[in-house]
């Protein structure tokens, strides 16, 4: 920039606009973009009918169909459970309201096995919970809801905290102003506050949903493992790579992949559609 | 609906808010509730909506008892300070709100709805805006869709708190008028808040003066201008000199003073304190005054002028430029004053005079 005309630019608040994108960029494509395509490359090496055999065996076809019912089981509780959480946290004052909001990051901060191992301990059938479900004929460890209760449990905070900070933001006075209008407490929540948590609460479901997709150290203390009934995609794709079945291995996780990639674009656009009314013209 | 205020009396912690309002708003009636920030305006106007409750004290509206009753069988509009429209709803959402909420028996069809709001967008004329989403709006439009999203539900009460205090002058003199050709065409009974005196006295039917939790003076425009009940009154009018007076037989004396223009006040004798604006007061050049003139400053039209006494009192005075009085009143010349128009109550100078709000009101935006 040269001469008399060189304009003048802003000042930003990191040095070198080209250095701090760079350094992203590399970490994004080191971290994360290559063993995506090195993923996607494995499973391309297979060729079509191979790969459409792999994931239609019977097998894999029921830990798919396991992990989808429990995971999205264990978002629909979540999503219920994150706005009610966050709403408590942020609209009442109550003794013990600061631990139960730190409380909130525990599932994150513990090791999932740990995680696994304790809610196994609990709910087996001489576990302090378990005893007394096993009386009432019903059985966690080692089925399904096994697998949702652990699904669950590590992927409590993601709508707690997606939605929390949207709520405190939120204009106590469009509710007074309802209120004035003649909404009741249900419609006041379900036509002023929920729409205004909407993008927030989609965005936090989603990752519930994927981590819960994923989720695999809480999940096989729990899930007992038996081929067809409780054996969830990412264990049965371990499995292959245990038995040096690479490609196998290869093609359960880019069905995974997929899976995660197609929620997260729907989720996306749905943000978008929910967010509508912000963008100014 | 009359609205019967009585005894009235709210506390957060440790302050009081309101500390005992008795006020009557007649059916059909404009009210301008007028005072400096944090006098418990929007508090009062709350508690009659439903948003707030008080500690004490009745609220009955046309034999009703308010007080048993949620904010939501009231019908009142409420048009809030900052609008409080629902971001995610298009105008025309806004405005059918009220309609759109109501129990499926009492709900008007599809049609009606839609009916009414193209009406009041007319009304409002901003029948244009309908489709858009309030961030596409100016502060005017807010305005005008937070009204009409109150009258949509007819109501028998509105309340307004400070309708008018973030939009620029035109357009709030366009709003005012328009304030008071829809209060007309409604026949409902209204409130609003303001800390603009100008908006309230044009306005409003009557003003009632706030000051602290309390109620001041309740009376028209040339009544609380030219008769304050209080000296709170006296100083939020703009009458911010205070001079040490003695009365005898009704007559204001003090040194350096001329009270011929002044009436005579059926005063007790002794000690008083005399409230005067400083656009009152007329300096007169006199060897024997006990005034000097510490500074005189120009504005064009109008000389500002400071004076001392000997004990050390400061008064500033206004007058015009070209006024036959000012000639020859320059630094250092003595005078004595006479005011023209002054309010004069017993006893020494009251400790708690507010800070002149009228001249320059606190911004409104503290929650
Ligand atoms: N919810 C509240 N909690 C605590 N104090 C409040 C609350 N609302 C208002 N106040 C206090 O009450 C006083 C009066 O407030 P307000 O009614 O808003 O006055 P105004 O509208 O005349 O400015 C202020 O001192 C304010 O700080
Ligand atoms: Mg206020």
């Amino acid at each position: 920039m040269i001469g008399a005309a060189a304009p003048i630019r802003a000042r930003r608040v990191l040095p070198g606009f080209t250095l701090s994108l760079g350094t992203t960029l590399l970490y994004l494509v080191l971290v994360v973009l290559i063993p995506v395509l090195a993923l996607i490359l494995k499973g391309a090496e297979i060729g079509p009918e191979r790969f459409w055999q792999i994931v239609t065996s019977p097998r894999t076809l029921a830990a798919f169909r396991i992990t989808l019912t429990a995971a999205a089981i264990a978002t629909v509780f979540n999503a219920v459970y994150g706005v009610l959480m966050a709403w408590v946290l942020v609209r009442y004052e109550f003794p013990g309201k600061r631990i139960l909001d730190a409380l909130m990051d525990v599932p994150f901060a513990l090791p999932t096995a740990v995680a696994g191992l304790s809610l196994t301990a609990l709910f087996s059938a001489n576990g302090w919970f378990g005893q007394y479900l096993d009386a009432a004929g019903i059985q966690v460890v080692y089925t399904i809801w096994g697998i949702v209760l652990a699904m669950t449990f590590t992927s409590i905070p993601f709508v707690v905290r997606t939605v929390q900070p949207v709520l405190e933001d939120l204009d106590t006075t469009l509710e007074q102003a309802a209120m004035t209008l003649g909404a009741r407490p249900w419609t006041i929540f379900a036509r002023v506050v929920f729409p205004a948590i909407l993008p927030a609460f989609l965005a936090g479901s989603t990752v519930a949903f994927a981590r819960s997709l994923g989720e695999f150290g809480a999940v096989v203390f729990i899930a007992g493992n038996l081929p067809m009934k409780t054996e969830i995609a990412s264990l049965l794709a371990y499995i292959r790579l245990e038995e040096y079945d690479y490609i196998g291995a290869a093609a359960i996780a880019l069905v995974l992949l997929v899976f995660a990639l197609v929620l997260l674009l729907v989720s996306n656009l749905l943000q978008i559609w929910a967010a509508r009314y912000r963008e100014v013209k | 609906m009359t609205i019967t205020i009585t005894g009235m009396r709210k506390r957060f912690g440790p302050t009081e808010v309101l500390r005992g309002i008795d006020l009557t708003v007649e059916k059909g009636e404009l009210v301008a509730l007028l005072g400096p920030s944090g006098s418990g305006k929007t508090t009062l106007l709350k508690i009659i909506a439903g948003l707030d409750w008080p500690d004490m004290g009745g609220l009955d509206v046309d034999g009703v008892n308010w007080l048993n009753l949620p904010a939501q069988d009231r019908r009142i509009g409420f048009v809030f300070q900052h609008y409080a429209l629902f971001p995610h709803m298009k105008v025309r959402d806004n405005i059918a709100f009220g309609l759109t909420v109501r129990p499926r028996s009492q709900r008007p069809g599809r049609g009606v709805i839609a009916a009414r709001v193209d009406e009041l967008l007319h009304l409002l004329q901003i029948a244009h805006l309908g489709d858009r989403y309030p961030a596409q709006l100016s502060g005017g439009q807010r305005q005008r869709v937070a009204l009409g999203r109150a009258l949509a539900i007819e109501p028998t009460v509105l309340l307004l708190d400070e309708p008018f205090g973030a939009l620029d002058a035109a357009i709030r003199r366009d709003l005012r008028n328009w304030l008071r050709e829809v209060h007309g065409a409604t026949g409902s009974t209204s409130i609003f808040v303001t800390h603009d005196q100008e908006e309230a006295f044009e306005l409003a039917d009557r003003v009632v003066i706030m000051g602290q939790g309390q109620i001041e003076q309740i009376g028209s425009a040339d009544q609380i201008h030219d008769r304050p009940a209080t000296p709170f009154v006296a100083n939020f009018m703009g009458a911010t000199v205070e001079i040490p007076v003695t009365m005898r037989a009704g007559r204001i004396e003090a040194a350096g003073i001329d009270a011929t223009r002044l009436e005579r006040r059926v005063l007790p004798d002794g000690p008083a304190t005399l409230f005067l604006r400083p656009d009152d007061i007329t300096p007169i050049a006199d060897t024997q005054g006990c005034w000097t003139i510490e500074t005189v400053a120009s504005t064009g039209a109008t000389l500002r002028i400071a004076l001392k006494d000997g004990a050390g009192n400061r008064v500033e005075t206004v007058l015009p430029r070209r006024a036959p009085e000012a000639a020859g009143l320059t630094p250092g010349t003595r005078t004595h004053l006479r005011p023209e128009a002054g309010s004069v109550f017993p006893g020494p100078r009251p400790a708690t005079t507010p800070a002149p709000a009228a001249q320059a009101p606190a911004k409104e935006n503290i929650r």
